[in-house]
């Protein structure tokens, strides 16, 4: 198993071996359990369904729920589909928790970044805006030109400008497990990671 | 919140110690791979932080030159803070003292026990 789903619990600062004060991220992440082996031969490619975090039971359908039974166990809020290479080692009911990483791994942590609505140029592009003096008026935060003249009349596609900014799916590639806790269902990895706390995040060992 | 659980790191043999106070810190210095430790004294000017980002600075003069060293509260490289006097001082960040020299730059040391 080389991915699990979590969710970001905040930012704190650790020390290491020699003494060092690292920035880390915690990322609480709670048992898998596999409902579904997807096959090669019946579905056209090999991956599991995989049901995490807890929900009332009355919140869940009927027909999933009797997918949860199947797999005996408590109902999940959370259902997500992972790809792997082979399933033969895998079969329904099968539990996996935060120590299919360990300290050293280098992971891919995949999340949503923090919404910033709509944002002009000079914050969502970095644009540098206009003069603030020599006779200018509102033009401290422009975007500046869009494009040329006659040729070719329009503006490109592509061309960046102020709109929403944020709330896209984000991936922290090369992230440093520096601990995991089983017994919290904790891990954690150096530097930040997207999203705001509270956040789904995917992790993916590289 | 889970956070909390995450401060197994911090230290609970921290001695009370204030800014004012005269104290020595054990450093644990690394050379090459030889380990070692290091005695630095002086004057407690500021503690700043919280929790595992807890901070203090310490200033000495060291041969005429004003030396200031933060050290993280909690490090692991912090090995002993010995109080050796305690200061008698009206506020909690001491930077004044950098601008002062000789006799104005010493602290007064605390009265023990006065009134309570």
């Amino acid at each position: 198993m080389k991915t699990l789903y979590g969710f970001k619990v905040g930012m704190t600062r650790v020390f290491d071996d020699d003494g060092n004060m690292v920035p880390v991220t915690v990322i609480r992440s709670e048992p898998h359990w596999v409902i579904q082996v997807k096959s090669r031969a019946s579905d056209g490619y090999d991956a599991l369904r995989l049901a995490f975090g807890q929900v009332r039971r009355k919140l869940v359908s009927k027909p999933l729920a009797g997918q949860f039974k199947k797999a005996g166990i408590e109902p999940c809020r959370y259902i997500r589909e992972v790809r792997v290479p082979s399933t033969d080692s895998f079969k329904i009911g099968d539990k996996f928790g935060v120590d299919v990483f360990e300290a050293g791994d280098r992971v891919k942590v995949i999340g949503t970044s923090k919404g910033m609505g709509f944002q002009g140029a000079v914050r969502r592009h970095h644009f540098r805006g206009g003069p603030k003096t020599h006779g200018q008026s509102d033009r401290l935060r422009a975007p500046g030109s869009v494009g040329a003249s006659s040729y070719p009349s329009r503006t490109w596609k592509g061309q960046r400008m102020a709109g929403h900014m944020g709330d896209q799916q984000v991936t922290a590639r090369n992230v440093l497990i520096k601990a995991v806790e089983a017994e919290h269902n904790l891990i954690m990895v150096k530097g930040a990671v997207p999203g705001k706390p509270g956040g789904l995040l995917k992790i993916v060992k590289a | 919140m889970l956070k909390v659980i995450e401060s197994k790191y911090l230290k609970n043999d921290i001695p009370d110690f204030r800014p004012g106070d005269n104290i020595k810190v054990y450093v644990k210095i690394k050379e090459g791979d030889k380990e070692r430790i290091q005695v630095f004294q002086g004057d407690v000017i500021a503690r700043k932080g919280s929790g595992i980002a807890s901070t203090f600075t310490v200033r000495k003069i060291s041969s005429g030159i004003g030396v200031e060293r933060i050290f993280p509260l909690h490090s692991p490289n912090v090995t002993k803070i010995q109080v050796v006097r305690q200061g008698d001082v009206r506020r909690s960040k001491l930077y004044y003292l950098r601008e002062r020299q000789g006799k104005m730059a010493r602290i007064d040391a605390k009265v023990r026990e006065s009134k309570e």
